[in-house]
C-alpha cells in the first residue's frame, strides 16, 4: 500500500510532523513502514511551459525546434517528442536543473540550434512507465490549459509530495484504504479526522425505474448496491485526480474508470462502473457461472468458467467476473453516457478462489479477498457518485437499488482491565485503556469492571480478547513492558540421551578430520534410493517445482558425493564430509513416511597431506573404517562391530562390507565403483553411511574404571601363511577364542604377499599379549596359553606357522 | 722428588691443556691419575723414603693429585659441554618450516548458530524438542489457527505430498505436537529443524532451510516473561550492550504478535550498512500464544498462558558472519564451511 502524506493530509492534520517521524511511529505502533519515497526527488528548475512556435529541424528529421514561453522569457528548446505541438502547456527542465538519475540540465546545441533546457515526459521525473497515462506514455506529458507559464510544475503534478510504502500484515486490511490510514494516523497522533462529506444534487428520475436487480447467489453475493449516472461525459480527469491516481501506484485512464479506483484507495471499496446502454438489458443479476460459460476480460482475454465462480450477468450474460475483473462487452468507453457504479460486498473465499484458478488478481480482488467494510458498501457507491456529478458532469438518478442481506452488526468483545495487564505483565489504568480505545474510535464501554467493546467493521481482525490486549499494548507503547522471566516449576532442561549422544558422534567425527556438511531432502527420482542402506516406497511432492527436487532421498551418498564433485572442481582435491539427516521411507499408520535419521560421510584425495617430509596418504577402506570404529568406541558400542565383505550397487565389489553391531546391520561402507566415479569426476572415493537412530538407541553400560594392569603383561608373536581368501578377521576370532582369558590383546603388525610366499597365499604376523590381573604369569602357564593358540590356527584356520 | 713431583705436574697440565676432545683428555687421565700412572708410581715408591720425609712427601703427592684432578675435571666440563654444544648444533631444525598438519573439521555454521542457541535455553531450563520433517496438514497449520482456506497457507508455498500432508513449513508443528503430549502440563521447550517452502532458490531464498522456535506455557506466563526472555538471549547471542525493541506484527498463532529487533552490533545504533541505517536489526518473530492454539492442544486458555518465538539460523548466520548468500550454507564448499572452525571472544 502506498499512502501518499499528500492525499493522507486530507482526513488527518499531519502538518508539522517530519515524515521520517511519523514513518517511526507508525511502523513502531502497527504497520510497518518499508520506505519513505520522496516523490519530488529534490527536483528544481523545473517549470510549466507554453509552446508558443515549434517547427522541424532543418538537420534533423525527429527533432523540433520549440519557442517556449517559461515566464520570464520566451527561449528556444529542442524537443525530440513526437507529440510536441505548438499551443501545449509542458514541463519545462531549465537549465540548473537536476532530474531523478542524475541528469543536469545545460544549455547546449543540438545540430547548430541552441537548446535552453528540456521539455518533460512523466518518466523523465521519476513516474514509472506503467502509470503514465497511454496518451503520453511514448511521449512528453501535456498539461491542462489552466497552467500557468513559469510556475513550479512539481506541485501541480503533485510531486512535492511523499509516499510511505506500507508493509501490511494480512490481518491489518483496514489500511488498505486512505481512510483506514487516517484512522490509525489519527490514534497515533491522538486527534480526530476529517470524513469526505457527500453531497450531490440527485434528479428526479430514480435509479429503480431504470435498473433491475437481482441476486441468485447470496452467500457469495449478500450485498449489492447500484446507483445510475446519466448524461456522462467521458474525458481524461482532471490533474489532481489523475496526481492522486500516481502516487498510488495506479495508471489513470478516463474520468469514469478513475473515480473508482480514487474511491477504491480511498474507502477499501472495489467499485465497478458498466457502460448502461451495453448492458442492453437495463438489468444485473448476480448468479453462479454455468461450467464452460465465457467472458471477455477487460485485458481481453477469453475466460472459461466454472461452476463455483460468481459472475455478474445482464440477465443473459456474463458481464463480469465478480470481485476480479470487468467484461469488455460493456466496458465504459468514450462515447459512454450512461453509467451504472456498481458497490458489493463477495465473499472473500469465492473471491479468492476465483482469483486464484483464473490467475487474476487486482487491488479489487486482494481487498474482497481480505473482506470489506459491510459498512462502507453504499457510503462508497455514494462518493464516486458524487464525483461523477462533480468531475464528469453527470446526473445522478436518485437512490440506489439495492440488494442487502449483509449482517453489519459489531463483534461485541467484554474483557477485563485485569486479564488485560496479566497478559502484559503491566499495570496499565483502566482510564488509560479507554483513551487508547477512544483515541482508535473503537466504541468502547466500562460497565461493572470490565470493557464492553463493539468492535468496528472496518476493523476484521478484532475478534477475541487477545486482539484488545493487542490494540492497547500497541498503542501504549511495547517499550514501556518491563523485563521478567517466566515464574514456572523450575525445570532442568538438557539435552535427551539420543541429542547428546549425536553431539558426541559430530564431535568425534568433526575431530577425526570430516567437515560437517548440509545437503537438501528433495531429490530426483534417479538419485532417490542409490547408495541406501534400505529402501522402502518412496514420497513424492505433488506439485514439485522441478525434477531435480521432487522427491525424498532414501540415503545422504548421492548429495554427499554432488558435494565432492563440486569440491573437486574447484581444485579442493582432498574432500572429507559427513552428514547427520533423515531419510524417509515408506509410509507408517498415520500416513507419514517413517523418518530415520542417519550418518554419513565421504571422503576423497589425500588424507595425510605432508608432502616435504614425504607424509602423504591417500584416503582409502581402512581410513574411513577407522573413523567408523573410533566413532562407535566413542559410543561405548565398538565391541560387537563386525565389517563383512558384500556387493552393493555402485560400488567397488572388492572393497564394500556391511557394517553390523552384535549381528544387526547398521551401516554400509565401501568405495565407489569405478565406473561411477568416473561419471561424477572423482578419484577414489570412499563413502559410509549408517542408520545413526539405530545406533544411538543402543543403551551402554555405565562407564566403569578397570584397574590399570599391576604386574607385567607378556608378549609372543605368531608369523604364519594362510591362503589368500583367508580374512584377518577370522584368523583373530581363532586366536582371541583360543587364547582364552589371559590373552588381552592381539595385533596384526605384518601383512605381505608376493617374493617369497607361494602363490595364492600371503603371509600375516600378529603380536599376542598374555597377562593377569592378579599376578605374574609364569612361563609355562604362557606357553601352554599360547600353545593352544598354535595349534587351533593350524587346526582350524588351517595356517602354516613360519619360524 | 719434589723436583720431579713438579715437573710431573707441569708435564700433566700441558697434557691436559692439549686434550682437544673428552676421549684424549680420558686418556690423560688415565696416563697420570690411573693406577699405573707416574703420580701412583710414586706413592708406591715412598716406602724407600726415610720415615720423617714420607709425611711432607705424602702430602705434597696429594696436593698435586688433587690439583691435577681438578683442572682436569675442570677441562672435562669443558670438552662435555664443547661435544653437546657441537651435537646441538647438528641438531638445529628451520622452525620455520611448515608444521605437520593435525587433521580436523568442523561444524556447519548453521549447526553452530543452533547449538549457541539450544545451549543458551538449555542454561535455562528448557529441553529441545523435535518432530518429524514431512508434516500433517493439521499439525502445520491447523492446529496452529490456519484453517483450511485461510489466506497465509497458501498452496503455492507448500511442498505437498497429498491433500493432508506436506513438508512443514516451519517448526511450529512440533510445539503443536508437544502440546498435545504434554496433555495440559507446563511447557519449555526449543525446537530446532530443517523446513521447506515453494521458493526458487536465490541469494535470499532457500526451498529448504532452517528455523528454531520456543515454547514456554504455563499459568500466567505474560508478555513481560517474552521481552525478559528475548533481551536475555540478545545479550547472549550478540553482545552484552544489546537493546532489543518489540514492535507490532501479525501471525495466525500468536496473539498479540511482535517483531524483534535488537540494536545493530555492527555500528551499536548510529546506521550502517548492516542495519540499512536504521540502527536496528530484525532479528525474530514472536508473541503471545494465540487462545485457538492453546484450545485446540487441551489447554483452557482462561488458565493457561504461553508464549512463542521463532527464528531462522541462516539470518542469523548470515548477520553475525556476513554471509550474502544463502545458498553458501547448501553447497557444502569447503572453503566456506571450514571457516568456521575457531572461538569468538
Ligand atoms: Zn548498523
Amino acid at each position: 500500500m502506498l499512502v501518499s502524506t499528500k492525499w493522507l493530509s486530507e482526513y488527518v492534520n499531519i502538518e508539522g510532523i517530519a515524515v521520517a517521524d511519523l514513518a517511526e511511529k507508525i511502523t513502531r505502533s502497527g504497520i510497518e513502514v518499508d520506505s519513505i519515497i520522496d516523490r519530488s526527488h529534490d527536483m528544481t528548475n523545473v517549470v510549466v511551459g507554453y509552446v508558443v512556435e515549434c517547427v522541424k529541424h532543418p538537420e534533423a528529421d525527429k527533432l523540433n525546434i520549440c519557442q517556449v514561453d517559461v515566464g520570464e522569457e520566451t527561449t528556444q528548446i529542442i524537443c525530440g517528442a513526437s507529440n510536441v505541438a505548438a499551443g501545449q502547456k509542458v514541463i519545462v527542465a531549465r537549465p540548473g536543473a537536476v532530474l531523478p538519475g542524475g541528469m543536469k540540465i545545460k544549455k547546449a546545441k543540438l545540430r547548430g540550434e541552441e537548446s535552453n533546457g528540456m521539455i518533460c515526459s512523466l518518466q523523465e521525473l521519476a513516474i514509472e512507465g506503467k502509470l503514465v497515462p497511454k496518451a503520453y506514455a511514448e511521449g512528453i506529458y501535456v498539461l491542462p490549459e489552466s497552467a500557468v507559464p513559469g510556475s513550479d510544475a512539481l506541485p501541480l503534478l503533485g510531486l512535492d509530495d511523499q509516499v510511505l510504502e506500507f508493509d501490511l500484515t494480512p490481518n491489518r486490511s483496514d489500511a488498505l484504504s486512505m481512510i483506514g490510514v487516517a484512522y490509525e494516523v489519527g490514534a497515533i497522533l491522538s486527534q480526530g479526522i476529517q470524513l469526505p462529506e457527500i453531497t450531490y444534487t440527485a434528479s428526479n428520475e430514480k435509479a429503480e425505474d431504470m435498473l433491475k436487480l437481482r441476486i441468485d447467489a447470496k452467500e457469495d453475493n449478500p450485498m449489492y448496491v447500484a446507483k445510475v449516472v446519466k448524461n456522462v461525459k467521458v474525458e481524461a480527469s482532471p490533474l489532481w485526480l489523475q496526481n492522486r491516481l500516481m502516487a498510488a501506484g495506479v495508471r489513470p485512464h478516463n474520468n469514469v474508470v478513475d473515480i473508482t479506483n480514487f474511491v477504491l484507495m480511498e474507502y477499501g471499496q472495489p467499485l465497478h462502473a458498466f457502460d448502461y446502454d451495453r448492458l442492453e438489458t437495463g438489468e444485473i443479476a448476480v448468479r453462479l457461472a454455468e461450467q464452460g460459460e465465457k467472458i471477455t476480460t477487460l485485458d481481453d482475454a477469453e475466460r472459461t468458467l466454472e461452476a463455483h465462480q460468481l459472475v455478474i450477468t445482464n440477465g443473459k450474460e456474463p458481464v463480469a467476473i465478480a470481485g476480479v475483473m470487468g467484461g469488455l462487452n460493456t466496458e465504459v468507453h468514450d462515447g459512454t453516457t450512461t453509467v451504472v457504479i456498481e458497490s458489493a460486498y463477495f465473499a472473500p473465499g469465492s473471491v479468492r478462489r476465483t482469483s486464484r484458478e483464473l490467475g487474476l488478481r487486482s487491488d479489487a480482488s486482494t481487498r474482497f479477498e481480505k473482506g470489506v467494510d459491510p459498512n462502507r458498501v453504499e457510503a462508497a457507491a455514494e462518493r464516486a457518485a458524487q464525483l461523477m456529478a462533480e468531475i464528469a458532469g453527470g446526473e445522478v438518478l436518485a437512490g440506489s437499488v439495492i440488494v442487502d442481506e449483509l449482517d453489519k452488526t459489531p463483534v461485541r468483545i467484554t474483557v477485563s482491565p485485569d486479564y488485560i495487564n496479566n497478559r502484559l505483565g503491566m499495570k496499565i489504568p483502566l482510564e488509560e485503556m479507554l483513551a487508547i480505545l477512544d483515541g482508535l474510535q473503537i466504541p468502547t464501554e466500562a460497565v461493572n469492571g470490565k470493557l464492553i467493546i463493539d468492535a468496528p467493521t472496518r476493523r476484521q481482525d478484532l475478534r477475541i480478547q487477545e486482539d484488545i490486549i493487542e490494540e492497547i499494548a500497541r498503542m501504549y507503547g511495547y517499550d514501556l513492558i518491563p523485563m521478567t522471566l517466566p515464574v514456572t516449576e523450575s525445570t532442568p532442561g538438557g539435552l535427551s540421551p539420543y541429542q547428546s549422544k549425536r553431539r558426541t558422534v559430530r564431535a568425534f567425527l568433526e575431530g577425526a578430520g570430516l567437515y560437517q556438511a548440509l545437503t537438501y531432502s528433495l531429490t530426483s527420482k534417479e538419485q532417490a534410493q542409490s547408495y541406501a542402506l534400505e529402501t522402502a516406497p518412496v514420497t513424492e511432492l505433488l506439485m514439485p517445482m522441478s525434477e531435480d527436487r521432487s522427491i525424498l532421498r532414501q540415503s545422504l551418498i548421492p548429495h554427499l558425493l554432488e558435494a565432492a564433485t563440486y569440491n573437486v572442481a574447484r581444485r579442493m582435491e582432498s574432500v572429507a564430509l559427513y552428514e547427520t539427516g533423515s531419510v524417509f521411507l515408506g509410509e507408517q499408520e498415520d500416513g507419514l513416511p517413517q523418518e530415520v535419521e542417519h550418518v554419513a560421510a565421504v571422503i576423497t584425495g589425500k588424507w595425510v597431506d605432508h608432502a616435504w617430509q614425504a607424509e602423504t596418504k591417500s584416503v582409502d577402506f581402512f581410513v574411513l573404517k577407522g573413523i567408523v570404529e573410533g566413532m562407535m568406541d566413542s559410543l561405548g558400542l565398538v565391541e560387537g562391530l563386525s565389517f563383512e565383505q558384500t556387493v552393493l550397487d555402485g560400488m567397488h565389489p572388492g572393497r564394500t562390507a556391511n557394517i553390523f553391531q552384535n549381528g544387526k546391520r547398521i551401516g554400509l561402507i565401501g568405495q565407489i565403483h569405478p565406473t561411477e566415479q568416473k561419471k561424477r569426476d572423482l578419484k577414489n572415493t570412499y563413502v559410509m553411511e549408517m542408520n545413526l537412530a539405530k545406533i544411538l538407541a543402543i543403551e551402554t553400560d555405565e562407564l566403569l574404571y578397570v584397574p590399570v594392569p599391576r604386574f607385567p603383561s607378556s608378549s609372543r608373536d605368531i608369523a604364519l601363511v594362510v591362503s589368500s581368501g583367508t580374512s584377518a578377521g577370522m584368523l583373530r576370532d581363532v586366536i582371541r577364542s583360543a587364547g582364552g582369558k589371559l590373552l588381552k590383546d592381539v595385533r596384526l603388525f605384518d601383512l605381505y604377499e608376493g617374493d617369497n610366499v607361494e602363490e595364492g597365499k600371503k603371509s600375516l604376523a600378529f603380536s599376542l599379549t598374555y597377562a593377569d590381573p592378579e599376578r605374574t604369569l609364569t612361563d609355562e602357564e604362557v606357553v601352554k596359553a599360547h600353545g593352544k593358540v598354535l595349534n587351533a590356527l593350524t587346526t582350524e584356520a588351517g595356517a602354516l606357522l613360519r619360524g | 722428588m719434589e723436583a720431579q713431583l713438579e715437573l710431573l705436574k707441569v708435564e700433566a697440565l700441558a697434557k691436559i691443556e692439549a686434550a682437544s676432545d673428552v676421549k684424549s683428555l680420558n686418556d690423560v687421565r688415565v696416563a697420570y691419575l690411573g693406577k699405573k700412572g707416574p703420580i701412583t708410581d710414586l706413592l708406591k715408591g715412598m716406602g724407600k723414603l726415610p720415615a720423617e720425609e714420607r709425611p711432607k712427601i705424602g702430602a705434597l703427592v696429594n696436593v698435586i693429585r688433587e690439583s691435577v684432578t681438578e683442572i682436569l675435571e675442570d677441562r672435562m666440563a669443558k670438552l662435555e659441554e664443547l661435544a653437546i654444544n657441537e651435537q646441538l648444533e647438528k641438531e638445529s631444525i628451520d622452525v620455520t618450516l611448515p608444521g605437520r598438519p593435525a587433521r580436523t573439521g568442523n561444524h556447519h555454521p548453521l549447526t553452530r548458530v543452533v547449538e549457541e542457541i539450544e545451549d543458551f535455553f538449555i542454561s535455562m531450563g528448557y529441553e529441545i524438542a523435535e518432530g518429524p520433517e514431512v508434516e500433517k496438514d493439521y499439525y502445520n497449520f491447523e492446529a496452529l489457527n490456519l484453517p483450511k482456506g485461510h489466506p497465509a497457507r497458501d498452496m503455492q508455498d507448500s511442498f505437498y505430498i497429498s491433500e493432508d500432508i506436506l513438508l512443514r513449513t516451519h517448526t511450529s508443528p512440533v510445539q503443536a505436537r508437544t502440546m498435545e503430549a504434554k496433555g495440559g502440563a507446563p511447557i519449555k521447550i526449543i525446537c530446532p529443524g530443517k523446513v521447506y517452502r515453494r521458493d526458487s532458490d536465490d541469494a535470499t531464498h532457500s526451498h529448504q532451510f532452517t528455523q528454531i522456535e520456543g515454547l514456554v506455557i504455563g499459568e500466567d506466563i505474560r508478555m513481560s516473561d517474552l521481552k525478559g526472555t528475548l533481551s536475555l538471549f540478545a545479550k547472549k547471542m550478540f553482545g552484552d550492550e544489546r537493546e532489543i525493541r518489540l514492535r507490532p506484527s501479525f501471525f495466525p498463532f500468536t496473539e498479540p504478535s511482535v517483531e524483534m529487533d535488537i540494536s545493530c552490533f555492527k555500528c551499536g545504533g548510529d546506521g550502517c550498512n548492516v542495519c540499512k541505517k536504521t540502527g536496528w536489526i530484525e532479528i525474530l518473530g514472536a508473541g503471545m500464544v494465540h487462545p485457538n492454539v492453546l484450545k485446540m492442544a487441551g489447554y483452557d486458555p482462561a488458565v493457561v498462558s504461553g508464549f512463542a518465538f521463532g527464528m531462522g539460523p541462516e539470518r542469523i548466520a548470515m548477520l553475525k558472519y556476513g554471509v550474502e548468500d544463502i545458498r553458501h550454507f547448501y553447497t557444502n564448499d569447503v572453503r566456506f564451511v571450514s571457516q568456521f572452525h575457531r572461538t569468538e571472544a
